[in-house]
């Protein structure tokens, strides 16, 4: 008997190890991301210029450099555990935020937007336009899917990607009849960034992070048994159908958001929670905590080359994480003994 | 079967199936608390959609089931998780470690917002682990073990749901003789030490006979019959309901019925 409770607590202790070592990576990119960019700022030096509401470097980091690495923890972790979520449910590797067509819609709310000519009416219209899109697609995603036979995920999957290429149809033919202005502006915004000027913004979106991870978090349990399967979930007590719900709308909420505020940020919530099963195992109870910090983590670093590497001008930040996220992942899966692990 | 002892699964005119496609209908069987019960029938009788309908997985179109004197359908998930366990012909494994994945069964007496197992729950689990001879291979990832270890993890887990009734759908169908009899023999211990009530799918008609004692037959999504081996397992049912000549003999050990299958050329031949 001793040895059992000693496997748990080994278990337990591992887990404290794992958050341990994020939290301690979150607070060192946290840091590093303040410090970097045109103006250097020593990181010793940080309270001292927070305390003093003069200078430039004030503003710097009041007003850029913290609501953009705030911003990029919270997209990061949410577009990740949103990943970890969708991929657990439908058991498929590939499966990922955007899978399911929110970013095709909420691509085609900005397009129209931009092609109608909102966004020089005010600033957030584009937000706004981005988030439509992305609820309308959720609710057609959902109203299609649910066929005769209840909700069905597999057809939900399908419609989505359906969803996904007539929406990128659709922009296609408005972009061939607008401006080359706005084409660009279009672009730009696909190809996402965590510029983001907007207070208030900032900080709904990383209120919605924590409360998407807390929610989830309840559902933990369920994620687990899905791993067997949604019949084997049933037995083992789990609603399946009304869990599986709940969780569509917080990651499609979560994904909308994340769309909405810093345009389409590919590869976060494909990769990282792959790379996180790989080094936490995938039981959600670990999982789901260590995407989220570990997405956090990888978009603050990722957003960090986008702006320093040419700067002062800057790369778009989806290019960045594709780059990287692709290459890291790569290494690791040939690195990798634990094939097993995968799924 | 037994009048006097109240049932504890009673099945009223059960009919379940797949909107616009197969159906079973027309269902009744009435069990005691501790009988041993097997479903026999060809591939496609609806062995497998019974047990979906009595599991609740797919609803019912008619009839009821009751347990213990609860209607099943109107049992929460988790009610239904704590009454009756379920091994399904195709289990899922995923990377876990089986105590891991026989721990899962302990979910149904979780709390809402508990996280954690319990002494408890792992004390369970590892009791029937040790039952189940997998203790030994608690570490080990549930994908990387033998077909007839997994079988014995997959019973571990459904013992650990502390059910009345266990379904078991093909248990034994792809294990060698050696892990079958194991498997039965475990199942039998189970059903005679703790009153377990066992319903089980199987193939295998000799097996079936040796040890259940109900035998539930179904042909085209219907009762063929019903009763005890001796009454259900005769070569003229045999051949209506499988369409396949074979001699039906009995067991001289237990005085079970036995079932030896006849070839095409024997039977052009005549006996040797």
């Amino acid at each position: 008997m001793r040895g059992n409770r000693a496997a748990a607590e080994r278990k337990r202790w591992r887990w404290g190890v794992y958050l341990f070592l994020l939290l301690v990576g979150v607070i060192a990119v946290t840091l590093f991301s303040l410090g970097m960019g045109e103006i250097p700022i020593r990181i010793t030096d940080i309270p001292a210029i927070l305390s003093n509401s003069e200078g430039v470097e004030h503003g710097v980091l009041a007003y850029i450099r913290i609501p953009r690495t705030l911003l990029g923890l919270a997209i990061g972790g949410s577009l990740s555990i949103a990943g970890a979520i969708l991929q657990g449910i439908y058991r498929n590797p590939l499966v990922e935020p955007y899978t399911l067509g929110i970013s095709g819609g909420a691509s085609l709310g900005v397009t129209f937007a931009i092609v109608a000519g909102l966004h020089l009416v005010n600033i957030l219209v584009l937000p706004l336009a981005g988030f439509i899109g992305a609820i309308a697609t959720i609710l057609l995603v959902y109203a299609l899917g649910s066929g005769k036979g209840g909700l069905s995920i597999n057809r939900m999957l399908l419609i989505g990607v359906m969803i996904s290429f007539i929406s990128s149809s659709l922009m296609m033919f408005l972009m061939s009849i607008t401006s080359s202005d706005n084409i660009h502006n279009i672009i730009f915004w696909i190809m996402g960034s965590l510029e983001e000027s907007n207070g208030t913004l900032v900080a709904t979106m990383i209120v919605l992070s924590l409360c998407g991870l807390v929610v989830s978090y309840l559902f933990v349990m369920p994620l687990n048994a899905l791993r067997l399967g949604e019949e084997k979930a049933k037995h083992l007590g789990f609603d399946t159908n009304s869990v599986i719900r709940i969780l569509f709308i917080v990651t499609s909420l979560l994904t909308g958001a994340c769309i909405s505020v810093a345009g389409i940020i590919g590869f976060v919530g494909l990769v990282i929670p792959h790379i996180i099963r790989l080094w936490v195992g995938s039981d959600y109870r670990i999982l789901l905590i260590a995407s989220f910090l570990s997405g956090g983590i990888f978009l603050v670093l990722c957003d960090i080359v986008a702006r320093t590497i040419i700067a002062p001008n800057e790369l778009p930040i989806g290019v960045i994480t594709g780059i990287i996220g692709g290459v890291l992942f790569i290494v690791l899966l040939s690195n990798s003994k634990r094939k097993r692990a995968v799924v | 079967m037994k009048q006097e002892m109240k049932p504890l699964l009673e099945i009223e005119d059960l009919a379940c199936g797949y909107p616009g496609g197969f159906q079973v209908e027309g269902i009744h069987l009435s069990l005691p608390e501790g009988a041993f019960a097997g479903i026999i029938g060809p591939n496609g009788s609806g062995k497998t959609t019974l047990f979906r309908g009595i599991s609740g997985t797919l609803p019912l179109i008619k009839g009821r089931v009751q347990l213990d004197g609860a209607d099943l359908s109107k049992l929460t998930w988790k009610e239904k998780a704590r009454k009756l366990a379920i091994v399904s012909q195709f289990s899922e494994t995923a990377s876990m470690t089986v105590e891991e994945y026989v721990l899962m069964g302990r979910l149904p007496y979780r709390r809402r917002f508990q996280f954690f197992d319990t002494k408890e729950d792992i004390e369970t689990a590892h009791h029937f682990m040790r039952l189940t001879n997998t203790y030994r291979l608690r570490n080990q990832p549930m994908n990387e073990l033998s077909g007839g270890e997994r079988q014995m993890a997959h019973i571990a887990c459904a013992l650990s749901q502390h059910p009345q009734l266990l379904l078991l759908d093909e248990p034994t169908s792809h294990l060698d003789i050696m892990h079958q009899m194991q498997f039965m023999n475990l199942i039998q211990r189970l059903n005679e030490e703790m009153k377990l009530t066992v319903i089980m799918i199987l193939h295998d008609l000799s097996l079936a006979a040796e040890y259940c004692d109900y035998l539930l037959m179904m042909k085209e999504g219907s009762e063929f019959c019903q009763g005890t081996p001796e009454e259900v397992i005769t070569y003229q049912h045999i051949e209506s309901v499988y369409q396949t000549v074979v001699i039906v003999k009995t067991n001289p050990v237990s005085g079970k019925p036995v079932v030896f299958p006849v070839s095409e050329r024997r039977l052009r031949n005549g006996p040797k």
